[in-house]
């Protein structure tokens, strides 16, 4: 008997009861649905993490307060520890002797900057305050104008930079460099614009305008935490540089020998390692919520298979009196099974990815197709199609005929 | 002619409960190929246990049932299965049609577990479907066809595979008389092209077509005899 034959008689018998097979399916669905949903958002988000630090630039970290992914608790311990000054911050970058560049930086949210023609941006433009080498560092391009200098710096010039989608937003036909802008109603002139960097989580957008420092300190207040950011000489010497900046700063902010730092380095790899271990749980708890439901939805199938097998005693004694082998019974009922969960299964793929992608849609991100996820829910419909339907359709196969067939 | 079915002191016991019920008891029996055999007698006599024994439906409790010299008892289920589909066409008195499947997918049913390729399957099916005059409801589903015309379904999937036996359980027992006296012309006209025939029926005048009458009672053999004035279907199928 041919598996085309095995395969349209199950495709038969499951348009026979469309609405049983759909309610059927949809434990399936829904169990695939989260498996495959999770693990694209996840992807999503590894990819817009893993383009976000490559704009960071290469052998690059970040020296800050407060952590990027945590715990609230540990967010709450974090907000408890002294700020990182610019004191600190310039006497690590004076003192570092295997950096190439120290950028320092502030960040404030929330800004609307106007141009006295009138066009306004909506108000949640960051302000980013930077050092000279705060650019390179940030791995930001000038597609116009100058970059932030040592001048300045030193005398909190209002100067500002404006990131693309400022740019596009205030000038829409160009002509931003030597324009008057006010940031919350202060004047700047416009010395600069980036090049686009595309949207990344955790890093910036490009919702953003650049100025010295000194100036942002004056402006926003001094009252902050900074942000350092350490490019090493060289990748040979990357581990060593983070080595010597940990010290540095440790002595600096008096940390005791034994005690853990009271600040937190991101560099490509601890950033992505900590986003796997924050996934990570959630794959689990997903998994196992995952798994529950497809257990759930493959005693469904059993029980829908063991009914269908008693109503369908009848027909399984004519197959049997016409020369059907307990094997020709047993694939068929199994087939049926497996077809019934591998739709089920499409269906959640299906659904799973679109789902997982509204993730992509919102950090406007390319869209992923987890190709191996996809075979794996795959499959794991169609074992639970095995698993499920071997004893319906054991039971089917050991019929008697004459039994079966007296069936009413 | 050679013996086809060979049946010696076969028992059929029935556990209901407590109650045993004997619904054969030492029957023998002799069928040559090509003989024309009806079956009667009263109900609960045990006739269509016989027939499913063999059939090779239902195993007997007791005795030696050969088929073309292998003895059945000693086969297991598989062979069961190859002897139903090859050697065997049965015509059961409730048609046992598949619902939900045409006309042709019904007689084409024994071909798929036979092994034949799709065209093959589709060739063969319709030449039988020819045979008992209803290539014109070729895509009709059970329901839509009479009594007589699933019945006509019925024995084209039992001749089918061309089998060497073609039994049949009270064929024309759920039709009316004229429309089983077409039925019995078909039987007459696959008898006549060499096919061994055994019909089991409860009415004279069906028993008249065979050569031989076999008249059981009480699940034993009463009369075995040839009958003397045959009848032969005045209409031969067309429609
Ligand atoms: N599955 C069964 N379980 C118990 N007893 C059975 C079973 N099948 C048949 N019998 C009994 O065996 C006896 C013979 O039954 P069988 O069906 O062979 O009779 P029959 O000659 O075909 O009758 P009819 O002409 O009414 O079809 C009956 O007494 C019946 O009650
Ligand atoms: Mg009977």
């Amino acid at each position: 008997m041919e598996s085309r034959e095995i395969i349209s008689i199950a495709l038969s018998a499951i348009r026979a009861n469309k609405l049983r097979s759909a309610l059927t399916l949809l434990g399936i669905v829904v169990g695939v649905f989260s498996i495959i949903g999770v693990m694209t958002a996840v992807r999503v988000l590894q990819n817009s993490i893993e383009s976000g630090l490559s704009n960071l630039g290469a052998h690059t970290f970040q020296i800050q307060k407060m952590p990027m992914m945590s715990s609230r608790r540990e967010w709450l311990q974090a907000l408890k520890r002294k700020d990182i000054t610019y004191e600190q911050a310039q006497t690590v970058a004076e003192r570092i002797t295997l950096a190439q560049y120290v950028g320092i930086e502030g960040w404030q949210g929330g800004a609307t900057i106007q141009r006295p023609t009138g066009e306004k941006t909506n108000p949640n433009v960051s302000v980013a305050g930077e050092t000279p080498e705060g650019i390179p560092t940030n791995n930001w391009t000038i597609k116009e104008g100058r970059s932030i200098t040592e001048n300045d710096l030193l005398h909190s010039y209002a100067v500002a930079l404006l990131a693309s989608e400022v740019e596009k937003k205030l000038f829409p036909r160009g002509g931003a460099v030597g324009s008057e802008i006010k940031i919350n109603n202060r004047r700047y002139t416009v010395v600069g614009t980036f090049e686009p960097k595309g949207a990344s989580l955790g890093g910036s957008s490009d919702n953003f305008v650049a100025i010295p420092l000194t100036t942002f300190l004056e402006h926003f207040g001094k009252q902050r935490s900074l942000n350092i950011m350490v490019k090493a000489k060289s990748a040979e010497v990357y581990e060593e540089c983070l080595e010597e900046t940990r010290l540095l700063l440790r002595t600096l902010r008096k940390v005791p020998p034994g005690q853990e730092d009271d600040f937190y380095i991101f560099s490509n790899d601890s950033l992505i390692e900590t986003f796997n271990e924050f996934t990570f749980y959630v794959k689990l708890g997903v998994g196992f919520i995952s798994f529950i439901s497809l257990l759930a939805a493959g005693v469904g199938i059993m029980n829908i298979m063991l009914v269908s097998v008693t109503e369908r005693t009848k027909e399984i004694g004519i197959r049997k009196a016409v020369g059907a082998r307990r094997s020709n019974i047993l694939s068929q009922f199994i087939t049926e099974a497996i077809v019934l969960c591998q739709m089920g299964g499409l269906f959640g793929i299906g659904l799973g990815i679109i789902g997982g992608n509204l993730a992509a849609l919102a950090f406007s991100i390319p869209p992923v197709i987890p190709i191996d996820w996809a075979l794996i829910g795959f499959l794991l419909c169609s074992a639970i199609g095995i698993v499920f339907g071997v004893y319906p359709a054991w039971k089917a196969a050991n019929l008697d005929p004459i039994d079966a067939l007296r069936y009413e | 002619m050679s013996t086809i079915i060979r049946l010696f002191n076969i028992t059929k016991v029935y556990q209901m409960g407590e109650e045993e019920v004997h619904a054969l008891q030492g029957v023998n029996l002799e069928i040559k190929k090509n003989e024309y055999v009806a079956i009667m007698g009263p109900s609960g006599s045990g006739k269509s246990t016989l027939m499913n024994i063999i059939g090779c439906l239902d195993t007997p409790t007791a005795g030696l049932y050969e088929l073309n010299g292998t003895n059945v008892s000693e086969m297991n289920d598989n062979q069961l299965a190859k002897i139903r589909n090859k050697e065997i066409g049965f015509v059961f008195q409730t048609f046992n049609l598949l619902a939900r499947s045409d006309v042709l997918h019904n007689v084409e049913l024994p071909l798929i577990y036979g092994g034949f390729s799709s065209a093959e399957r589709k060739r063969l099916a319709k030449e039988a479907i020819e045979r008992v005059g209803l290539s014109d409801r070729m895509h009709h589903k059970p329901n839509e066809l009479s009594g007589g015309q699933r019945q006509r379904v019925a024995i084209a999937r039992a001749l089918v595979t061309n089998p060497s036996i073609l039994l049949a359980d009270e064929p024309t027992g759920n039709l009316d008389s004229r429309t089983g006296e077409e039925i019995m012309g078909l039987f007459d006209m696959l008898h006549q092209q060499g096919n061994t025939i055994i019909v089991v029926t409860h009415e004279e005048e069906i028993a008249a077509h065979a050569h031989r009458m076999v008249r059981i009672r009480d699940g034993k053999v009463e009369r075995d005899e040839m009958v003397k004035h045959r009848r032969i279907a005045k209409s031969i199928v067309t429609s």
